[in-house]
């Protein structure tokens, strides 16, 4: 079966959700995209947009149309060649509109598994629970007869023990797209065990005819993305705790949001992080990825006692930031969550105090003029070389935090779970938007 | 000499700002003034310097695609919202593409030599930002015949003057053009840095060379020409009085204040037909010739040009047309630094369409207030030299692809 006739008949399980929906859309405009050459003309292409809620599938239509819409403003020049046949569209508006029907056509919004019993390939972005994916997938797989190929997106789970579980023989691999699918070029692809020879090579032809960097992962839980962040929140945790001797909940919170942030000139601090991708997701890895870690324990009580305390995180439908270990307005933090107050405190009341603690430290460049910059490398390394010099409280935590983070770094290749450092680097340069990798000599050198 | 039966001239230039991507009260998330904010904003600042709308006889408004950026026609009932003093006068709306402009300063003209008007009120306007600019490309695209349309480029008009950049670069050399389209548009940026109402007028590049000499792509955009090289999408509206002698008098506004009309070529081309040399704007270069013969004036006379740059190649050409280059010379012209500020003929001081900005319908009538400007010394920051032996100012308004032209020849009034 060719690449083309694959992806005729296809089906995204969890296709409502933040992840699935960015999979469905992507797929939509490939599939589309293969169907309109003049050679697929008359063949049916299905797009099975499989999710529990019938609200939320109706949300992902409209969430399709204003995506597509838009990449078919910034595709244009192309568009009008594939449209060149049809003397009834003239003008780029014509033309774009018929480009949205067309791609819109393609998906069906389903409620129901059975749908995907006639598909070749199964994209699955559910929730993160191992045992709910397999009997999915053995369910499909023994009612579907076209032997489906299945590509997960799960960030933490290992592929073999899916594989194996389902009883899949070989036809899964990890496809591991980051949030949001349809902006973020990074994919990690992952191949558990038996993954047969021909799903791995339609990945790569796949994520390339999405214009993806591809990173490939070793099967170990957590992958490099989460290997590395669930560690770097574990870190985190662990000087707050450290910290909690001459510095109140909050105070700490604050100091290590900022230090991960500012002074390691990353896009946002790790408190941020963790409430962006949810509380409850980033504890739900870690319980996924710990059975496979022996030796170590990936596990954070804080954000279990955040947990039981109803902080959760994650983002609204829109897109915007719910409160979480931070509270929000207009996507900045305001305030932090005290969990003996059992309420949020205004960063503005502990600043001032927490700032003059953390002492003198050099001035870092800012994120954004690092990531857009020629000279990035210079800039860092002056900053950095100010940092090394540099002696207060925060400048102590700043150095020991870029130090772990490049620990991790280096345990991924050694544990087996990269290929290489370049590669650890790729997906948080790529992946998490850092300004650089974390394994460099910045502060060794 | 064509011999006109009596004197015409054109005072009291108004400009809005020209608006759009570049400016930084321009946010395509935020409400904007609407065309009739434009219309009534450039057409009370030309009332307040002529007096009021009473020494008013005759109104033209310029407007190309009013119909589909604004889902708007009628546009001559505009004139009474400007003032209330225009109710019940004469008025009429022309539509020549991006000639427009010239043909309704043409039309204004053409009243005051009638002798059915002492003054005309001319208004040239365009708001373009109601929609992005691949649609914007598809209401421009009417500038050309329809039916080029279906096979045209998804940005039609830049894919035309791309070609004629292909044949271009073919005939004389890549290398050296693109040199030179990057130079005309560091001059158009660098003096729409010295006018206030200038789309660039905030730009701060530091290395405009570098930007303009951006390698085009043509999967994303165009085969051979960069965004630079392109007149971005504007709002914009220009107001110019059109009077006699009569009518100078009744506005009391001294002559020295005015420039006087002394020739001009009007002439269209088929636009069914696609341009006989690709390499050349051949209508342009009747246009220019025609305008200079009626001046009875030479081409080394004239001090500065206000020229159609709809795109950087188009610039160039229009050099050659002018024959200030001969052809083939065109971008050596503009290397030797020929048409800067400083140079033999400052050419579109206030930036041009590049610069300024180009609201289609009023870029003819704010080519008219820049040559006003500076041939009565008021263009301020954007001043240039204009030497005594060569007192004359040229304007070439371009509709479509060197299809409608107007060329007019000015001098300052006495």
């Amino acid at each position: 079966m060719s690449y083309e006739e694959r992806l005729q008949h296809v089906s995204v399980l969890g296709a409502a959700g933040k992840m699935g929906s960015g999979i469905l859309l992507l797929t939509a405009v490939e599939m589309a995209d293969i169907s309109l050459k003049p050679e697929n003309k008359g063949k049916p292409f299905v797009l099975n947009a499989i999710d529990v809620s019938d609200e939320a599938l109706s949300g992902v239509m409209k969430y399709l149309k204003a995506q597509v819409l838009k990449m078919a403003e910034k595709k244009m020049v192309g568009l009008r060649k594939v449209y060149a046949d049809r003397s009834d569209l003239i003008d780029n508006d014509e033309i774009i509109d018929q480009y949205i029907f067309d791609v819109l056509t393609l998906v069906r919004p389903s409620t129901r598994i059975e749908a995907a019993y006639d598909s070749k390939m199964i994209f699955e972005a559910i929730k993160e629970d191992p045992s709910l994916k397999s009997s999915i997938f053995s369910r499909i797989s023994a009612n579907n007869p076209h032997q489906p190929w299945f590509f997960t997106n799960t960030s933490s789970i290992p592929i073999s023990k899916l594989d194996e579980d389902a009883g899949l023989a070989g036809r899964i691999i990890g496809f591991h797209f980051y949030n949001p699918p349809a902006v973020q070029k990074l994919v990690e692809i992952i191949r558990a065990e038996h993954t047969l020879q021909e799903v791995e090579a339609f990945a790569q032809q796949y994520a390339k005819n999405l214009r993806k960097v591809v990173v490939p992962s070793h099967d170990k839980a957590g992958f490099i993305g989460n290997g590395h962040f669930m560690r770097d929140i574990l870190h985190a945790a662990g000087e707050v705790d450290k910290l909690s001797k001459d510095f109140t909940f909050v105070e700490a919170v604050y100091a290590l949001n900022k230090i991960s942030q500012d002074y390691l000139v990353r896009p946002m601090g790790i408190f941020q992080l963790i409430d962006y991708v949810g509380v409850d997701v980033c504890s739900f890895i870690m319980s996924v990825m710990n059975p496979y870690l022996p030796g170590e324990e990936l596990h954070s009580p804080l954000l279990d006692k955040l947990l039981s305390l109803g902080v959760k995180g994650g983002q609204f439908s829109d897109g915007s930031q719910k409160d979480g270990i931070l509270k929000y307005e207009k996507g900045r933090p305001v305030a932090i969550f005290d969990p003996e107050k059992n309420s949020y405190v205004a960063i503005s009341d502990f600043q001032p105090k927490v700032d003059e603690k953390l002492g003198p430290m050099p001035v870092p460049p800012a994120w954004k003029a690092v990531v857009g910059s020629k000279t990035k490398d210079e800039l860092l390394r002056g900053y950095f070389d100010q940092l090394k010099s540099a002696s207060g409280l925060g400048a102590g935590l700043a150095k020991d935090y870029a130090n772990r983070s490049c620990a991790i770094g280096l345990q991924l290749v050694t544990s087996g779970v990269a290929f290489n450092e370049n590669d650890v680097n790729t997906v948080l340069l790529t992946g998490f938007f850092h300004a650089y990798g974390p394994v460099n000599n910045y502060l060794n050198s | 000499m064509k011999k006109l039966r009596r004197k015409v001239y054109m005072v009291a230039g108004y400009n809005t700002l020209s608006m759009g991507t570049g400016r930084k009260e321009f946010s395509p998330k935020k409400e904007r003034p609407g065309l009739e904010e434009y219309i009534r904003e450039a057409g009370q600042g030309t009332l307040r310097l002529i007096g009021g709308a009473h020494h008013v006889d005759e109104c033209v408004i310029g407007n190309f695609m009013a119909s589909r950026f604004n889902r708007q026609a009628n546009l001559a009932a505009f004139f009474p919202y400007v003032d209330e003093g225009l109710r019940y006068k004469p008025a009429i709306r022309v539509e020549g593409a991006c000639a427009t402009g010239g043909l309704a300063l043409m039309s204004g003209i053409k009243s005051v030599l009638a002798e059915t008007a002492e003054v005309v009120l001319v208004i040239g306007v365009e708001v373009q930002n109601t929609v992005k600019a691949i649609y914007c490309a598809d209401y421009l695209a009417g500038a050309g015949w329809f039916k080029n349309r279906k096979n045209g480029h998804a940005y039609f008009f830049p894919g035309q003057f791309s070609d004629r950049a292909g044949s271009y670069f073919e005939k004389y050399g890549r290398d050296k053009t693109r040199q030179a389209l990057a130079r005309w548009f560091r001059n158009a940026i660098e003096n729409a840095r010295l006018c206030p109402t200038a789309q660039e007028y905030h730009n701060t590049t530091k290395d405009l060379d570098a930007l303009g000499l951006t390698e085009p792509n043509g999967r994303a955009f165009i085969d051979n020409l960069n965004v630079f090289d392109c007149s971005k999408v504007s709002d914009g509206a220009s107001a110019i009085a059109i009077v006699s002698e009569e009518g100078l008098k009744r506005c009391g506004i001294p002559a020295g204040e005015a420039i006087e009309v002394v020739g001009w070529g009007q002439i269209e081309e088929d636009i069914t037909k696609p341009p006989i040399d690709p390499t050349e704007l051949s209508t342009t270069k009747q246009a220019v010739r025609e305008a200079l013969s009626s001046a009875g004036i030479t081409r080394e006379q004239i001090g500065t040009a206000e020229i159609h740059d709809c795109f950087t190649i188009a610039g160039l050409m229009c050099m050659e047309a002018i024959g200030f280059a001969e052809k083939g010379k065109g971008a050596d012209f503009i290397l030797e630094g020929h048409t800067s500020r400083t140079g033999r003929v400052p050419v579109n001081t206030t930036g041009g369409l590049i610069g300024w900005g180009h609201p289609t319908g009023g870029t003819g009538v704010h080519q008219a207030v820049t040559i006003l400007e500076q041939l009565t010394g008021k263009a301020g920051d954007a001043q240039v030299n204009i030497p005594a032996d060569r007192p004359y100012g040229l304007t070439v308004n371009m509709g479509g692809d060197d299809k409608s032209l107007v060329s007019i020849v000015y001098r300052k009034g006495n």
